[in-house]
């Protein structure tokens, strides 16, 4: 199980109407089977409130008369009350706990689904541990709801009521006298509920304290021990330990004088029913029997009541949970297929950009551009004039309108690219080269759609991309990311991915391809080897390696690829990912964003941008030769990038 | 109980391993008898409240008798009072059993957890390396739960219950023996559902889990890697195999509903089975004069006295086991023994000059044979560079000097000392190590930079900052130094992160500052004018950088280079170029790169 170490968020109310509705909804597809299980809890609760009432039919009618063979009757009756409460209670169990499962199941799928469908902005805007509470912790709340919540909660009221009523018939007045202690019992459930539930939100801070210190310290334990804190950092521990030991005993307080006082008020009412009851019986008004089973229903008062109150903690759990789960599927799909579209079978390979103005939404404005730009290769720019700081953007005023320039539009930053317009030719290799914030990657996010323009239009064999539905547009599409992720599986299942069309055949020759196949086979199980935590077993060049073969296994007419120089790539590898490279571009419509000088050489045509726009075009020569702004980023960012810049054996 | 998936989670998932019976571990026994005291002072007070508790049947059975002679209000108010009482006493013995042997257990989880940190506090970074921090974190969550409730909960109810019993028992023997002996038929059957039903419960719950981290796992996956998901058309595949894992899940929730919805109705069978059986036995008895009326309410007191007891006595077994087997794994990990730790004879190190020595080290890492035969002088105040490809043993030649690792021959010298007679503080104190991997905490900027000082000094915290260009960043932060990092704060970069463990490294002000690749996130420019502003800070330190950029290395005073754990080259700058081997080789290359690139540029003009 994973553990997550987030403190608690504040629990809201335990009862919200509309959602309470909408969470119902989903018991609807399992009414007949949510009715059978509350009518089995009913008839639970009846056959647990007969006992007392055999004693007394038993004491008054039988032992009092000395009918041994009625004894015997009514001892078989409780018998089989017994065997049929246990049975209906495990049937009752079993079937609620069912349905429970499903509803949990429905609701996860649909959540998982619906996560699916939502775009990049907003996997940017939210850290996946809060995704994944989501649908882990969440859920589970609700699963809780289901099963000990909505319908257990029938069968507590329905025990009350029928212990009352029990009462109430056998003899009214004995039960008026037991009803004296309900309100003294009552109020010290409610403040124990009152109490716990503060102690528990406290300790669960607390823990959730220790376990993030504890957690961080172990991972950073050799920063720790470099640094001299072993001291310090205990003296924090004990700190948090200690305060989380204090929250404890605050807790053990209030259990230690709640448990036990139950035990003095049903001896209060007990004792009024042997005082007053007992006068009763002497006066022949109430039967020996009906006193005995006003006894032994007195005892059973308390359950229902406790479980009752416990039920508005696993109520407030449930209706917080819902509320953040109905959030995120109450969240628009902000990239959507449109109504109409247009189908995409084969595809040219033509890629233009028409005038394309586009601004990452305000809130995961920084976030964006630096999750795709990891590695800082133009750190100055951010002190330049075209900085962009993260801490900064977030939180900075809205930009004002610059002459020339259309207005941001409402929520977004400021213009990642302004008016970019070009066409690539089918089977063109076009490099795009750039400072940070150039907009070199937002293209590479509008091509795949993760991200739509505000104005102008991306399109593809002549056609807005808008008008394609995704699916078909990103068969089409390949992309190589730069932080190559690898799913847990093997390797061939990280190539061919969910695509079981791809056969091992058209596996392995992608891998050839691309110069992977020589490592691959040279691992214990070759291409059914497993790839474990982010393929951490592997090298950041193998991994690299991986990612083009995946993306030339699918055979996509357009290529896009994030290509960053990776420091810790050795030599062999780097020359294999630089050949690897030259041969997947060839013959391909591909644009990438090119951080190796092997590639911007061999591309047909390098886009130069510069804030936002393209200021220059043509081949590595051509721009060279042009002493502008692409000869400064040369200089700057491939003449002495790395420490051995192996050259491929055969320059093309 | 396990009715429920909350409690479930509680009490069934407790600990991870196999269900064993297992001795009692002596730490956990030395735990407990550092506190006898109060258990013993516990134990006297619920053994007094179990007691007086056994006494309420009989008042009953005086009440009953009494109510059928027809004895008068009076002395009904009187029994009635003496139940009152009894219970009044019995609640604050209650309490302060609780409060004593709850409070206790609570006292010894916070000492065994302290102890936890402490021992790892101690432990080799090796250890750390081949141990996952999950499972070291399961050990302090979920055992240490468990064996706190075995503590507490567990020994505090087994001890009420065994003297409830005997107590019972013998009052039951006291009235009608036959009687007795058919309540001692039906109620261990109570505590016997438990213990039988528990461990296949809590197997079956094993088995959950595991699909509950599958399916956290994949989702965790699907969610991190959503640009991949998306780019590659994958989402109805990943739907789909996010149902496939999720009817998995439910499949095994069934099977532990199965046998855990069995549980509380057979344990609630149990005990109306002994109720049935005494109004069957017991009205007999009654009728054919053996016991009177009063008796029999009496005996159906007791049993009303001993259904939690006898429920709780399956559950405590249980609890036993497992907090008995989560002992033993906490002590697993007691039992590891730091490897790095100070000599008995350690000395002191006030003030270092900061020279270093490898004389003749090798060094063995899992029967890997790491580094070969490192001989290596450092003069105090020098700057060494160490070059190599991945993998050739660089950060470990640095490792050894702080004694994150220990030679496994030859030895490492500070200040003409084997670093192994140094105290480890002192020596540690006077480092300032930027390791491979950035750790940050999230603490605030301020905490992270002075981590290694002795008292937080904002002006050199500042200075530090400045030398690692990460001044200009702090700036624009929403609370400066004061901003927290991490999940709860402003995530940094990664070379923001790297310019920030700089910062931390150089503000301890140390003698000796070890860069290991400590800039590789950072561009060249920026590289550029942090070694600038460094070269300062190393003109009175000495220094160790590691890395794979030659701009790094080229100025310092001696440059190594490391291949397959040797030291292959070395010399300076100039004296390796001379010496035309792997150093030359790889200069070689990038000159070349640049007048090829010149001549483009020529030629194209």
């Amino acid at each position: 199980m994973s553990v997550h170490f987030q403190e608690d968020e504040i629990l809201g109310k335990a009862y919200d109407a509309r959602l309470m509705r909408r969470l119902l909804q989903y018991l609807r597809p399992y009414r007949p089977t949510v009715v059978v299980s509350v009518v089995l809890l009913l008839l639970a609760a009846a056959a647990d409130l007969v006992g007392p009432y055999f004693v007394k039919v038993a004491i008054d009618r039988y032992i009092r008369n000395g009918d041994l063979a009625g004894v015997t009757r009514i001892s078989l009756y409780y018998l089989l009350a017994l065997v049929a409460g246990a049975a209906v209670r495990y049937g009752q169990n079993y079937i609620t706990q069912t349905v429970g499962q499903r509803v949990m199941y429905d609701l996860r799928m649909e959540l998982f689904a619906h996560l699916q469908r939502l775009s990049v902005a907003f996997y940017t805007r939210n850290p996946v541990g809060r995704l994944m509470t989501r649908i882990t912790n969440d859920i589970d709340a609700l699963y809780e709801m289901v099963t000990s919540g909505v319908v257990t909660v029938f069968g507590d009221f329905f025990m009350l009521a029928g212990i009352i009523v029990a009462m109430l018939v056998l003899n009214w007045r004995l039960a008026l006298v037991t009803f004296v202690v309900l309100p003294a019992l009552i109020g010290m459930t409610m403040w124990f509920q009152v109490r716990s539930r503060e102690s528990y939100r406290a300790i669960r801070v607390r823990i959730a304290r220790i376990n993030a210190y504890l957690n961080e310290n172990i991972m950073g334990m050799s920063i720790v021990q470099l640094f001299n804190r072993e001291r310090r950092n205990f003296g924090r521990f004990d700190e948090l330990n200690r305060d989380h030991l204090a929250s404890h005993k605050q807790a053990i307080r209030g259990f230690a004088l709640f448990f036990p006082s139950v035990g003095f008020i049903s001896a209060v009412a007990i004792a009024l029913l042997i005082w007053y009851g007992g006068g009763q019986v002497v006066q022949n008004a109430v039967t020996l029997g009906v006193l005995v089973a006003f006894i032994q229903y007195t005892e059973r008062f308390f359950r229902p009541i406790q479980d009752l109150a416990e039920k508005y903690n696993i109520l407030q759990s449930a209706m917080a949970s819902s509320e953040r789960i109905f959030g995120i599927l109450d969240e628009p799909v902000s990239v959507q297929d449109p109504a109409d579209p247009v189908p995409l079978e084969r595809v040219r390979g033509e890629v233009e950009f028409r005038d394309v103005w586009f601004a990452y939404p305000a809130a995961e404005f920084a976030a964006a551009e630096y999750a795709t730009n990891r590695s800082e290769t133009s750190d100055s720019a951010h002190v330049e004039g075209d900085g962009v700081k993260p801490a900064s953007r977030a939180d900075a005023p809205r930009p004002a309108m610059v002459r020339g320039e259309p207005p941001v539009p409402e929520g977004t930053g400021e213009w990642v690219l302004k008016g970019v317009s070009f066409r690539i030719h089918p089977g063109e290799s076009v490099a795009v080269v750039g400072h940070t914030g150039a907009g070199k990657t937002s293209i590479i996010n509008l091509i795949s759609r993760f991200y739509d323009p505000q104005r102008g239009q991306v399109l593809v064999d002549g056609v807005d991309i808008r008008r394609y539905p995704q699916r078909d547009l990103r068969r089409h599409v390949g992309l190589v990311l730069q932080d190559v992720f690898l799913f847990s599986g093997t390797i061939a299942s990280n190539i061919r991915l969910g695509n079981a069309e791809i056969s091992d055949d058209e596996v392995r020759r992608a891998a050839e391809f691309v110069n992977a196949h020589r490592f691959i086979e040279r691992s214990p199980n070759g291409y059914a080897s497993e790839v474990t935590e982010r393929g951490s077993t592997l090298s950041a060049g193998q991994r690299q390696l991986i990612a083009f073969a995946r993306a030339i296994s699918h055979n996509p007419e357009i290529l896009l690829v994030l290509d960053e120089a990776t420091s810790s790539v050795d030599t062999e590898t780097e020359i294999l990912i630089q050949d690897a490279l030259s041969k997947v571009l060839r013959g391909r419509t591909s644009i990438i964003i090119a951080h190796r000088l092997s590639t911007i050489q061999n591309v047909d045509r390098i886009i130069v941008m510069h804030k936002g726009r393209i200021v220059e075009e043509g081949n590595h020569r051509e721009l060279l030769t042009r002493g502008g702004i692409y000869t400064k980023l040369y200089q700057l960012q491939y003449r002495d990038q790395e420490l051995r810049l192996p050259k491929l054996p055969t320059p093309s | 109980m396990c009715r429920s998936k909350r409690s479930a989670l509680s009490w069934c998932s407790a600990s991870r391993r196999q269900y064993n019976r297992k001795a009692l571990s002596p730490r956990l026994l030395s735990y407990i008898l550092r506190h006898r005291r109060v258990y013993l002072f516990g134990f006297l007070l619920g053994i007094a409240a179990s007691a007086l508790l056994m006494l309420d049947p009989i008042v009953l059975r005086l009440a009953v008798d009494g109510i059928g002679r027809g004895v008068s209000s009076r002395l009904l108010l009187t029994y009635g009072a003496f139940l009152v009482g009894i219970h009044f006493v019995v609640w604050i013995l209650r309490y302060f059993w609780r409060l004593l042997i709850l409070g206790v257990s609570r006292q010894i989880e916070y000492e065994i957890r302290n102890d936890y940190f402490a021992h790892l506090q101690r432990m080799h970074l090796a250890y750390f390396q081949h141990t996952r921090t999950g499972d070291l974190m399961t050990r302090a969550v979920s055992d240490l739960n468990t064996v706190q409730r075995f503590a507490g909960p567990g020994v505090m109810h087994f001890f009420s219950t065994i003297v409830s019993s005997i107590i019972a028992i013998g009052f039951m023997l006291s009235i009608d023996a036959r009687l007795a002996l058919f309540m001692l038929v039906t109620l261990p059957l109570v505590s016997a559902t438990f213990i039988v039903l528990g461990p296949m419960i809590h197997r079956r719950y094993e088995s959950v889990q595991d699909q509950f981290s599958t399916i956290s796992a994949k989702a965790q996956e699907n969610f991190s890697g959503i640009r991949v998901v998306k780019a590659f058309a994958q989402e109805p595949f990943e739907v789909e195999e996010f149902a496939r894992l999720n009817r998995e899940y439910i499949h095994r929730n069934l099977a532990v509903i199965k046998v855990d919805g069995a549980l509380w109705p057979l344990m609630m069978f149990f005990i109306g089975l002994s109720s049935m059986v005494l109004l069957w036995q017991g009205g007999q008895a009654v009728i054919t004069g053996r016991i009177t009326l009063g008796q029999f309410v009496q005996f159906n007191g007791y049993l009303a006295l001993l259904a939690w007891p006898m429920i709780a006595l399956g559950w405590v077994v249980n609890l036993m086991q497992r907090g008995l087997a989560s002992m033993k794994r906490l002590d697993e990990v007691f039992a590891q023994r730091p490897r790095i730790v100070d000599a008995p004879d350690a000395r002191p190190l006030a003030a270092a000059r900061g020279e270093i020595e490898f004389r003749g080290v090798s060094f063995a890492y899992n029967g890997a044979q790491v580094l070969r035969d490192i001989n290596l002088r450092i003069p105090a105040g020098a700057t060494v560079a160490i070059v190599g490809p991945t993998g050739a043993g660089k950060s470990t030649v640095v490792g050894l000097i702080p004694r994150l690792f220990d030679a496994t021959q030859g030895e490492v010298r500070v200040d003409g000392v084997d670093v192994r007679r140094w105290r480890l503080a002192d020596l540690r104190r006077h480092i300032g190590f930027v390791a491979q991997d950035t750790f940050l905490f999230s603490e605030t900027l301020t905490e992270n930079i002075g981590y290694g000082m002795e008292r937080a000094d904002r002006g050199r915290i500042t200075e530090a900052a400045e030398v690692s260009r990460l001044a200009a960043d702090v700036a624009e932060f929403p609370h400066g130094y004061d901003t927290v990092l991490g999940e709860r704060g402003v995530t940094l970069s990664g070379g923001q992160k790297q310019r920030a463990a700089i910062a931390r490294a150089v503000a301890r002000d140390p003698r000796i500052l070890i860069l290991d690749d400590a800039l590789s996130s950072v561009d060249t420019n920026t590289e550029e004018q942090i070694l600038a502003r460094l070269r300062d800070v190393m003109a009175t330190r000495t220094a160790i950088l590691i890395s794979h950029r030659i701009s790094t290395v080229r100025h310092a005073d001696q440059i190594i280079v490391v291949d397959d754990g040797r030291i292959v080259e070395r010399g300076t700058h100039d004296e390796l170029l001379s010496r035309g081997g792997l150093y030359a080789d790889l200069y070689e290359k990038q000159l070349l790169e640049e007048a090829l690139e010149e001549t483009n540029v020529e030629t194209a003009t």
